[in-house]
């Protein structure tokens, strides 16, 4: 019962210093704990060779007015239709007021080559392969799954998904040449 | 009628811990509600060290399996891809690799602390047992493991210990054959290892539970070997072994680090970077270190061991029974050892390839009778001054072997009888061989004498006595 | 009982250490050479792997492939992508089918790798006396010492002795397990043109060489050894931390 105060305040000191020595280690522990999962975690990440944008180049020549082609890219469906006249009329003439996502043909399309038309066949609602050739209510393009219309320029105008089918990146090699990717 | 336990904690702890005691059973193993003697020195950090190697190696294993294909066609390039494209991929991959060295250092060590200090004995001896059957475990998942890669000494090495099997009369064939899902190893191979690499250590998990199931009946042994007499005896294991043990940790992660990021591939052989080839068969096949002194024991038989050899020691093992034990069971031990014995003579003998198989599987399973094998009443070493110097002599023994198994099989001739005596019917006598009975004598001989005829130093009263003694 | 425990870790360090040198079938053991990428410190010698892959396109990719080593990693010594796609591009690939179910060929890509100069494994046998030329992308990791022995291999070339079993179409290399290998001396001075105006003796081809295929068996070694010390500075801290508290914790207990 004696402890004299310098003796309590020792004690306390070496208490706290013991404690923060103790905290700090811990703290140490935990950001090492902490540094080391990150390089596991980074493993499930796309390695290198995935990386490597795989890109595809497509021949056009084949493709005559009013077809289209489905192609791989990247593991996904990639639409690549030769759009008519018509096609072209009818998406330019559509008020971007109206649309859910609002985009102007021209903006979907490489400048004086519209009539080709180069998109994602994914349906941006939940994942589906759209249907083709002139489907739904708006000619373009209609998702069995959950009944999305695509107009032609495979725009979204009716049924679930929120966006436009995505044009992914690419560019013309020649006339009749196109690489995506 | 269910077990109702109140539980200690308060608040919402309290309301699980007495629905589902977790809380409780962590307590009992690391925390307040397990003294644990306060004398204990650094050799009893390497059990949690054993803990954390396999979370590593669990942990990196789970994520080398998200990239590694258990084809013949795909494996080794799988690996490959791991280590060049997968982010990190190289990083995990060696952490595995050595993580599996340093798994059986440490566990080495972890068996040898027990050997010195007696923690086989009376009363931990299914405690010995667990972990004998966890390092069997491992031998196994680490042999599979060391397959997956399908290098050269994956493939070969592989080929050669699958046919040891064949060593069993009768069925070893067909054993074999069942090994390999074909008639070498080959793809159907490969793909059960991988599914068995992948199950094996959570197994061992099981078994580690056990093994601190059984720790936690009595408790940690000490240096001194003295039992627990009272709390003066014992500190609780949160903070003082929780703290020792975070130390005990960066030690080991600094010698982990150092061969993880400088020299990856010190441990390996580079024979596992050529692609596995059935056609040609490496120059020198050697397994990973942690398994050559098994594999010399394995290569030391090299003569038919006639049954009057073991036939005639089980006789005199049988006629001690009789004298010391039981009658009937020692008449019926005097009476087997008399047949074998007989046999012996007209001829009947184990074959060379099933006594080496034989004597690999023994050195490990002999283990779990030490308990009774050692008949001292003095646990610890410390107080043995005799047993000392036999204890570093086995230790010598493991390293000769290790060393020999490293070497060429016609490495180490100490006695040539076919040379020099023109004898074929007397083996020569190897370093392997000697250590191989050098091995099993300190089991089967020095062990029992020991405890009979050693003069043990006087044991301190307690362990707090012991400690205070220091000061 | 601290002075056995320290001779005991080194008698085991000393024959694991053994062990893992185990070195092969009576061949001289290879010249000791200092390499940049040894040590702690160890760095990609860039100029020289990159003289090292003109020295294995002209001079080994005629027999030996590098099939584990795609262009685009080329970046990584110093390449530009426009560089590694011209090189690329200068090998043809096998692909297809096309629509008409026909293979066709095309050039390289970045993402390819490079290709082996025969089909298979028979094919190469076939057209070297029966030898198989290895692939070389793992070679350094494959051999023990695996650096100074593919240096010494190449510089080591000597008049075989007079008890060497050499045949038909063998070399005497008394650095290769023994001494008669297939493949004849392949390096002589001034057998490539270094870009870079360097001059090409034996010993500098051989050195460049040995930094191009160190990398191409190890892509990863510098940033390992750079990661590889900040790990070690903070595990001493950390284990110092530990010891630290250890002790403070344990200051007021007999033990």
């Amino acid at each position: 019962m004696g402890a004299t105060t310098s003796e309590k305040t020792a004690e306390k000191t070496g208490e706290t210093r013991r404690d923060f020595i103790v905290l700090s280690a811990a703290g140490m522990a935990a950001v090492g704990g902490a540094a080391v999962l990150w390089p596991f975690v980074d493993s499930m990440n796309p390695s290198a060779d995935v990386l490597a944008m795989a890109s595809t180049e497509v021949n056009l020549s084949p493709v005559a007015e009013g077809q289209e082609i489905k192609i791989m890219w990247r593991g996904k469906p990639v639409f690549i239709r030769h759009r008519t006249a018509k096609n072209i009329e009818e998406a330019k003439a559509v008020n971007l007021a109206e649309l859910r996502h609002p985009e102007a043909d021209k903006d979907r399309v490489k400048d004086g080559k519209e009539q080709w038309l180069v998109m994602l066949g994914v349906c941006t609602h939940l994942g589906c392969v759209p249907l083709g050739k002139e489907a739904g209510d708006f000619g373009g393009w209609f998702c069995p799954c959950h009944g999305s219309h695509y107009d032609t320029s495979g725009r979204i105008r009716k049924g679930p998904a929120p966006a436009n089918l995505l044009v992914p990146p690419y560019a013309f090699l020649n006339d009749t040449t196109i690489k995506i990717g | 009628m269910a077990l109702h336990h109140k539980s200690p904690y308060k608040g919402w702890v309290g309301w699980i811990d007495e629905r589902m005691p977790i809380f409780y059973a962590i307590d009992k193993v690391v925390g307040s509600k397990h003294p644990t003697p306060r004398n204990l020195n650094y050799f009893w950090n390497f059990g949690s060290l054993a803990g954390l190697c396999l979370v590593t190696q669990i942990l990196t294993g789970l994520f080398l399996a998200m990239h590694y294909a258990a084809s013949t066609q795909l494996a080794f390039d799988s690996v490959e891809h791991i280590m060049r494209d997968v982010n990190y991929g190289w990083l995990v991959r060696y952490m595995h690799a050595v993580g599996a060295s340093m798994f059986f250092i440490v566990v080495y060590i972890h068996i040898f602390r027990g050997l010195y200090y007696g923690s086989y004995k009376r009363p931990r001896e299914v405690l010995w047992w667990m972990g004998v059957i966890i390092l069997i475990l491992m031998m196994a998942t680490a042999f599979m493991g060391y397959v997956l890669p399908w290098g050269q000494m994956s493939f070969w090495g592989a080929t050669v210990i699958t046919n040891l099997f064949s060593a069993f009369p009768l069925v070893g064939d067909s054993i074999v054959t069942l090994l390999w899902g074909g008639f070498s190893v080959d793809n159907p191979t490969l793909n059960r290892f991988f599914a068995l690499h992948f199950l094996l250590p959570f197994v061992i998990v099981g078994v580690v539970v056990l093994h601190i199931l059984a720790l936690n009946a009595f408790g940690s042994n000490n240096p001194t070997g003295i039992d627990v007499k009272g709390p003066q005896d014992t500190i609780p294991f949160h903070p003082y072994y929780t703290v020792k043990d975070f130390f005990g940790f960066g030690v080991f992660f600094l010698v982990f680090a150092a061969f993880v990021f400088y020299a990856p591939n010190y441990l390996g052989h580079p024979d596992n970077y050529i692609e596995a080839n059935p056609m040609v068969t490496p120059p020198h096949i050697v397994p990973e270190w942690y398994f050559l002194p098994f594999y010399a024991i394995l290569r030391a038989i090299t003569f038919d061991i006639p049954f009057y050899l073991i036939g005639l020691p089980l006789m005199g093992a049988g006629v001690w029974w009789m004298m010391n034990r039981c009658k009937v069971n020692g008449g019926l031990i005097v009476t087997l050892g008399l047949v074998l014995s007989v046999l012996g003579f007209v001829g009947a003998a184990i074959d060379s390839k099933l006594a080496g198989v034989l004597c690999m599987f023994g050195s490990l399973l002999i283990l779990l009778v030490l308990p009774w094998l050692d008949t001292s009443a003095v646990r610890s070493a410390n107080y043995r001054p005799m047993y000392r110097w036999f204890f570093w002599l086995f230790g010598v023994d493991a390293l000769i072997l290790g060393y020999a198994g490293s070497k060429p099989a016609d490495w180490g001739t100490i006695i040539n009888f076919s040379d020099t005596l023109n004898n074929h019917n007397i083996p020569d006598i190897t370093v392997s061989l000697v250590g191989t009975a050098y091995y099993f004598a300190h089991f089967l001989i020095i062990m029992p004498l020991l405890g009979k005829f050693e003069k043990t130093l006087p044991v301190p009263e307690s362990i707090s006595a012991s400690v205070l003694k220091k000061d | 009982m601290r002075i056995t425990t320290f001779i005991a870790v080194s008698i085991v360090s000393g024959l694991i250490g053994s062990a893992a040198l185990a070195s092969g079938g009576g061949a001289e053991h290879p010249k000791q050479v200092p390499w940049a990428f040894d040590g702690v410190f160890g760095k990609v010698d860039q100029p020289s792997v990159q003289r090292g892959l003109q020295v294995y396109r002209e001079v080994c990719a005629a027999c030996h492939g590098l099939k584990r080593v795609a262009f685009r990693t080329l970046t990584q010594v110093g390449f530009s992508e426009a560089e590694v796609k011209a090189l690329a591009s200068q090998y043809q690939y096998k692909d297809g089918p096309n629509d008409d179910g026909d293979m066709f060929d095309r050039p390289g890509r970045p993402s390819d790798k490079f290709q082996a100069p025969y089909a298979n494994e028979k094919a190469a046998r076939a057209a070297n006396n029966g030898a198989y030329p290895p692939d070389l992308s793992l070679i350094i990791k494959a051999r023990p010492d695996g650096a100074n022995y593919v240096y010494s291999l190449l510089t080591g070339y000597q008049p075989a002795p007079a008890d060497a079993h050499l045949g038909p179409n063998q070399y005497y290399n008394p650095y290769f397990p023994g001494g008669a290998l297939a493949m004849p001396e392949p390096l002589k001075a001034d057998a490539v043109q270094y870009q870079d105006g360097t001059k090409a003796t034996v010993d500098q081809i051989a050195r460049d060489l040995v930094n191009f295929l160190q990398w191409a068996a190890e892509p990863e070694m510098q940033e390992r050894k750079a990661i590889g010390l900040k790990v070690m500075i903070y595990l001493s801290i950390f284990t110092l931390l530990f010891y630290i508290a250890k002790k403070r914790v344990w200051r007021d207990i007999e033990h």
